[in-house]
C-alpha cells in the first residue's frame, strides 16, 4: 500500500519536473509534519515545512546555525510550548494522530528528547532513570526497568555497582548516556536528539553514535546535528534546512553524494555554515 | 600601583625636596592607611562587642555556669537567674514563624520564579522586598491591635474548640501568646524567604525543567520534583537567614507575646523571649548581677545569630555548585 | 503500552498541577496583600490624627487634646544625624578601602565581619552602646542612641559602597591613571563620582533602616516628653514613642501611636522607594 503511494508520489513529482525520488518510499511513517509554519511572536521561524520521519530509522536534520532545525525538532514533542509567544500553523501527526489533540504529558512520554548538554537531575543515577517511570505511573518492577534502560544505553556495566551515587559523579559522556537511558526508560516510540554530542569529546561522541546505531532496530530517531560527518555516518535520511525552510530531504547517501539543490551542495562542501 | 612616569606630567605643583612621583606614591600610601583604618574599625567594633558581652556577663557565668540555661526561675530579688523560659519562648515562637512562614514564602517564591511573567514577577518582588523595610515596631503595632484580638476572639476559640484536647491548644486564651508572636514573626520573615528563594529558583538552569517536561512531567511535577530540589540548599539558606531574624526580633515579639516568664505547653499561653526580656528589664536592672544576667542573654543572642548567619551564607553560596544528593 | 497508569491518572496529575500552581499564586497574593493591609490599616487608623499639631506640638498630658510629636520627630532627625556621622564615613571610606586597596585576605575578613555585624540583633547593639557610653556618662543621651544606630549603618554602607565601586569599569580607572592621576586622586575624582548613585542609594537605605529601629534606643537614647537640647540628654524618637504609646492603656495614646506609626512607615517606605528608584536608573551594579 505504501509502496503504491510512494510510486504515485514519484510520478507526481516527476511530472512537476523535479527529479527527486521519494526518500521515504516503502517506509512506514512515524511522524508526519505537514505544511508547518512556526512563529516566535511576530517573527516566523519555519516556513511551510513538510517532512516524514519514518519508523525505526534515523533521520538527521542538518543546516547552518539559525536554520530552524532545533526549532523544528522541538515542535515534534511540543517543547516549543515552553516559550509563551510561540505559535504554530499546520499539522504534526504521530502515528496518524495530531499531536495537538493529545494530552501533552502523554505525547512526551511517547516522544522523548535528549538535549545538547547533559542535564541529569540532582538525584542518584537510579532516581534519574526512575523519575520518568515514577511520574508516569509505571506498574512494573522499577529496578528491572532501570537496568533495562541502562543496558540499552550501554551504561549498565559502568554504573551497576554505584546506582545510588549522584549522577554528577559521572563524566560528561556518561552523563549524556544517562540522559539517553533516562529518556529510554519511559519506552518512547520516538527519540529526538538535539545535537547530543556537541558538548562531548570525540571518544564519548563515538560511543554515543554506536549506541544510536544499536537502538535503531526498535526506536525511531530524529537527530539534529551540525556535524555533517556524524549525519553521514549515523543516519538513514537527511533533511537539509536553510533559513527556516526545508531545502532538501533525501536518503543520506543521495544527499551527500548527489544533492539536487545547489544550496545543499554548497553547505555540504563547506562553502558556508 | 601608581608608578607613574615623570613623562608629560605638568599637573601639580613644582616638586620640593622629593620628586613628584614619590609624593604621589606617598599620597597613595596615606590613602591606603587611612581607608584601612576605617575598614578595620569594623573589626574593632565587633571584637569590642564580643569582649564587652563576655566580660560584662562574668558574674552570672561564674555563679550559674550552664545551669543558667536550664533554670526555670528568673528571680531578680533572690538573684536567682534561670533563662529557660526565655530560651523556650524564643525557640517556640521562631519555630512557629518558620512553620507558618516557610510554606507561604516558598509558595510565593515558586509562583514568582516559575509562573509569573517577568514584569509581574519583578514588580511583585519589589513590593515584597519593601516588607523587609517595615520597622518592627510597626509590626508590633499591628500585632497588638490586629493579631492579638484576632487570636483572642477568633483563632484561639476555634483552636480550643477543635483541637483543645491537645496540650498545644489548651486555653485560656488572652490573645497575647506564643501563637500571636509566631504569627507576627512569620509575616516578618516572609520577605527573606521569598526574595532569596526566588533568586535561587530563577538560577536553576532551564534545561533541568526541560528535561523533566520532556519526560512527560506536568508543570507542577517539574517544579516540585526537579527545580525545587535543585535549589534546595539555597532555599535552606534563606530559612536560616529568616530564623536568624526571628530569633533576634525584639519589638514585635515583646508587644504581643505577653511577657510572662513561664514555660507552658500551650501555644495560646503567654510567654517571653530572650530579646523581649532584655528590652523590658534592662532599664530596671538594679544590681550588677541582674544587669549582667541580661547581658549574658545578649551574648547568647549574638552567638546564635552569628552561627546561623554563617551557615546561611555558606548554604546560599553552595547552590551555585550543584553537588547532588548522595 | 501496558504497565503504565492510564488516562485517569494523567488527568489527576494535570488537575493536581493546576491546583498547586493556583495555590502558589494565592501565596504570592497573600504575601503582597500583607503590605497593602499594613499600609491601609495604618492610614485608616492614623490618617485622621496626622494633623499640623502632630508635627508642631509637644505631647500633652493624657486626656488633653492638641498634643503632638514634634519632639519625637526632631529627635529622630537628630539621632539620624548622629548615626550618619558615625556610620557614613566608616562605611564609605571603609568601602573604598575594600574596593581599591584591600588584598584578598583582608577583604574576606572585613566582609565577613561586616556581615556578622549586620546580623547582630539590634538590641545587642543597644547593650554595646549602653556599656560604652551610658555607663560612662551615667545617663541616657542622644549620643548613645546615635552611636548605636550609626554602628548599624556601617555594614550596609560599607558592603554596598564596596560593590558599587568594584563595578566601576576598569577602563575608567585606567584612563585616569594614564593621564597621570595618582590612585587616591583617581578614586576621589573619577571612581567615587562614577559610583555615586549606588553609594547614595546605600546610604539612604541604611538611614531608612535605622530610622525605624526601636530596640537599641530603649536604653541608650531612652525617651523624653520634652525637647532635648544638645546631645547629652535622653531624647524622644518616633519608634520609641510608637512603642510606648501602643503598650499604654490610654485610647488617646493609641490613636497617636497609629499616627506616629503612619508617619514613620510612610517616611521609611518613601525613602526605600526613592532609593531603589535612584538605583534602577542606569547603575550597573550587582544587586
Amino acid at each position: 500500500m505504501n509502496a503504491a503511494v510512494g510510486a504515485m508520489r514519484k510520478m507526481a513529482v516527476g511530472a512537476a519536473g523535479e527529479s527527486k525520488s521519494d526518500p521515504v518510499a516503502g517506509m512506514q511513517p512515524r511522524i508526519e509534519v505537514r505544511k508547518l509554519n512556526f512563529f516566535y511572536g511576530a517573527r516566523q521561524a519555519l516556513f511551510d515545512v513538510s517532512l516524514t520521519v519514518p519508523i525505526n530509522r534515523v533521520t538527521a536534520l542538518i543546516g547552518p546555525s539559525g536554520c530552524g532545525k532545533s526549532t523544528l525538532l522541538r515542535t515534534l514533542n511540543r517543547m516549543n510550548e515552553t516559550v509563551k509567544v510561540s505559535r504554530l500553523e499546520g499539522e504534526i501527526l504521530l502515528d496518524g494522530e495530531d499531536i495537538h489533540d493529545q494530552d501533552v504529558t502523554r505525547l512526551r512520554r511517547r516522544v522523548g528528547m535528549v538535549f545538547q548538554r547533559p542535564n541529569p537531575f540532582p538525584k542518584s543515577i537510579f532516581d534519574n532513570i526512575a523519575y520518568g517511570l515514577r511520574i508516569n505511573g509505571y506498574k512494573g518492577d522499577l529496578a528491572e526497568a532501570v537496568e533495562k534502560s541502562l543496558r540499552r544505553a550501554a551504561l549498565w556495566e559502568e554504573v551497576k555497582d554505584s546506582l545510588q551515587k549522584s549522577a554528577y559523579a559521572l563524566s560528561g559522556g556518561q552523563q549524556q548516556r544517562l540522559c539517553i537511558a533516562r529518556a529510554l526508560a519511559v519506552d518512547p516510540e520516538v527519540l529526538l536528539l538535539d545535537e547530543p554530542c556537541s558538548a562531548l569529546d570525540p571518544i564519548s561522541t563515538a560511543k554515543i553514535e554506536e549506541l544510536l546505531f544499536s537502538l535503531k532496530d526498535n526506536c525511531t530517531m530524529a537527530i539534529v546535528t551540525h556535524n555533517m560527518q556524524q549525519a553521514a555516518r549515523s543516519s538513514d535520511l537527511t533533511a537539509f534546512m536553510l533559513e527556516g525552510r526545508l531545502i532538501e530531504f533525501q536518503s543520506t547517501e543521495q544527499l551527500f553524494t548527489t544533492p539536487t539543490d545547489p544550496r545543499t551542495e554548497a553547505y555540504i562542501t563547506g562553502r558556508f555554515g | 600601583m601608581a608608578t607613574a612616569t615623570t613623562a608629560g606630567m605638568s599637573a601639580g605643583p613644582k616638586p620640593s625636596s622629593r620628586s613628584f612621583s614619590a609624593r604621589l606614591i606617598q599620597g597613595d600610601q596615606v590613602a591606603h592607611v587611612v581607608t584601612f583604618l576605617f575598614a578595620a574599625s569594623v573589626l574593632l567594633i565587633v571584637t569590642l562587642l564580643l569582649m564587652i558581652l563576655w566580660t560584662h556577663s562574668a558574674l552570672p557565668r561564674a555563679k550559674f555556669g550552664l545551669s543558667f540555661f536550664t533554670g526555670r526561675t528568673w528571680d531578680p530579688v533572690a538573684e536567682d537567674f534561670g533563662a529557660a523560659p526565655f530560651v523556650y519562648g524564643t525557640l517556640v515562637t521562631s519555630a512557629l514563624a518558620l512553620i507558618l512562614g516557610v510554606p507561604l514564602g516558598l509558595g510565593a517564591a515558586i509562583f514568582l520564579a516559575e509562573l509569573a511573567p517577568p514584569k509581574i514577577s519583578d514588580s511583585l518582588t519589589f513590593v515584597i522586598e519593601l516588607l523587609a523595610a517595615v520597622p518592627s515596631v510597626i509590626y508590633g503595632l499591628l500585632g497588638i491591635f490586629v493579631v492579638v484580638p484576632f487570636v483572642r476572639s477568633v483563632l484561639g476559640p476555634v483552636l480550643i474548640h477543635t483541637l483543645g484536647w491537645m496540650p498545644l491548644f489548651k486555653g485560656p486564651c488572652y490573645g497575647v501568646s506564643f501563637l500571636a508572636a509566631g504569627l507576627v514573626l512569620a509575616i516578618m520573615i516572609l520577605p527573606f524567604i521569598v526574595s532569596v528563594s526566588r533568586e535561587v529558583l530563577l538560577a536553576v538552569p532551564t534545561d533541568q525543567r526541560e528535561a523533566a517536561l520532556a519526560l512527560g512531567s506536568t508543570r507542577w511535577e517539574s517544579t516540585w520534583k526537579v527545580v525545587v530540589p535543585y535549589a534546595l540548599t539555597g532555599i535552606m539558606g534563606s530559612v536560616f537567614l529568616a530564623l536568624a531574624r526571628a530569633l533576634g526580633e525584639t519589638m514585635a515579639v515583646t508587644m504581643v507575646v505577653g511577657n510572662v516568664t513561664d514555660i507552658k505547653a500551650s501555644l495560646l499561653a503567654p510567654g517571653y523571649s530572650i530579646a523581649a526580656v532584655i528590652a523590658n528589664e534592662f532599664t530596671e536592672a538594679t544590681s550588677d548581677m541582674y544587669l549582667q544576667a541580661l547581658i549574658e542573654l545578649g551574648l547568647v543572642l549574638f552567638l546564635v545569630t552569628f552561627i546561623l548567619n554563617g551557615l546561611a551564607r555558606l548554604l546560599i553560596l553552595f547552590t551555585s555548585r550543584r553537588g547532588g544528593t548522595a | 503500552m501496558s504497565g503504565w497508569a492510564g488516562r485517569a491518572h494523567r488527568q489527576f496529575r494535570q488537575a493536581l498541577s493546576n491546583l498547586m500552581l493556583s495555590v502558589t499564586a494565592l501565596c504570592a497574593l497573600l504575601v503582597v496583600g500583607v503590605l497593602f493591609f499594613i499600609l491601609g490599616y495604618l492610614m485608616w487608623n492614623g490618617g485622621s490624627s496626622v494633623d499640623l499639631n502632630f508635627f508642631t506640638k509637644l505631647p500633652t498630658p493624657v486626656g488633653e487634646t492638641g498634643g503632638g510629636m514634634a519632639n519625637a520627630i526632631v529627635g529622630s532627625l537628630k539621632l539620624l544625624f548622629l548615626a550618619s556621622v558615625v556610620g557614613i564615613p566608616i562605611g564609605v571610606i571603609g568601602g573604598i578601602y575594600m574596593a581599591e586597596f584591600s588584598g584578598k585576605l583582608s577583604a574576606f575578613i572585613v566582609q565577613y565581619t561586616a556581615d556578622l555585624l549586620n546580623g547582630v540583633p539590634s538590641i545587642v547593639i543597644g547593650i554595646f552602646a549602653y556599656t560604652l557610653i551610658v555607663l560612662r556618662m551615667k545617663h541616657f543621651s542622644a549620643i548613645a542612641g546615635g552611636f548605636a544606630l550609626g554602628i548599624m549603618m556601617i555594614p550596609i554602607t560599607l558592603r554596598s559602597t564596596e560593590e558599587f565601586l568594584r563595578s566601576v569599569p576598569g577602563s575608567l580607572r585606567e584612563g585616569a591613571m594614564a593621564l597621570g592621576a595618582s590612585k587616591w586622586k583617581t578614586i576621589v575624582t573619577v571612581i567615587v563620582p562614577a559610583a555615586y548613585r549606588g553609594i547614595l542609594t546605600a546610604i539612604l537605605l541604611s538611614m531608612a533602616r535605622v530610622a525605624g529601629e526601636t530596640a537599641p534606643l530603649l536604653f541608650t537614647a531612652f525617651n523624653n516628653r520634652y525637647w532635648s537640647p544638645g546631645w547629652n540628654q535622653p531624647i524622644a524618637s518616633l519608634p520609641v514613642v510608637v512603642y510606648t504609646y501602643a503598650i499604654s492603656p490610654y485610647d488617646d495614646w493609641h490613636r497617636q501611636a497609629w499616627a506616629a506609626g503612619l508617619v514613620l512607615l510612610g517616611m521609611v517606605l518613601l525613602t526605600n522607594i526613592i532609593a531603589r528608584g535612584v538605583l534602577s536608573r542606569g547603575t550597573s551594579a550587582p544587586r
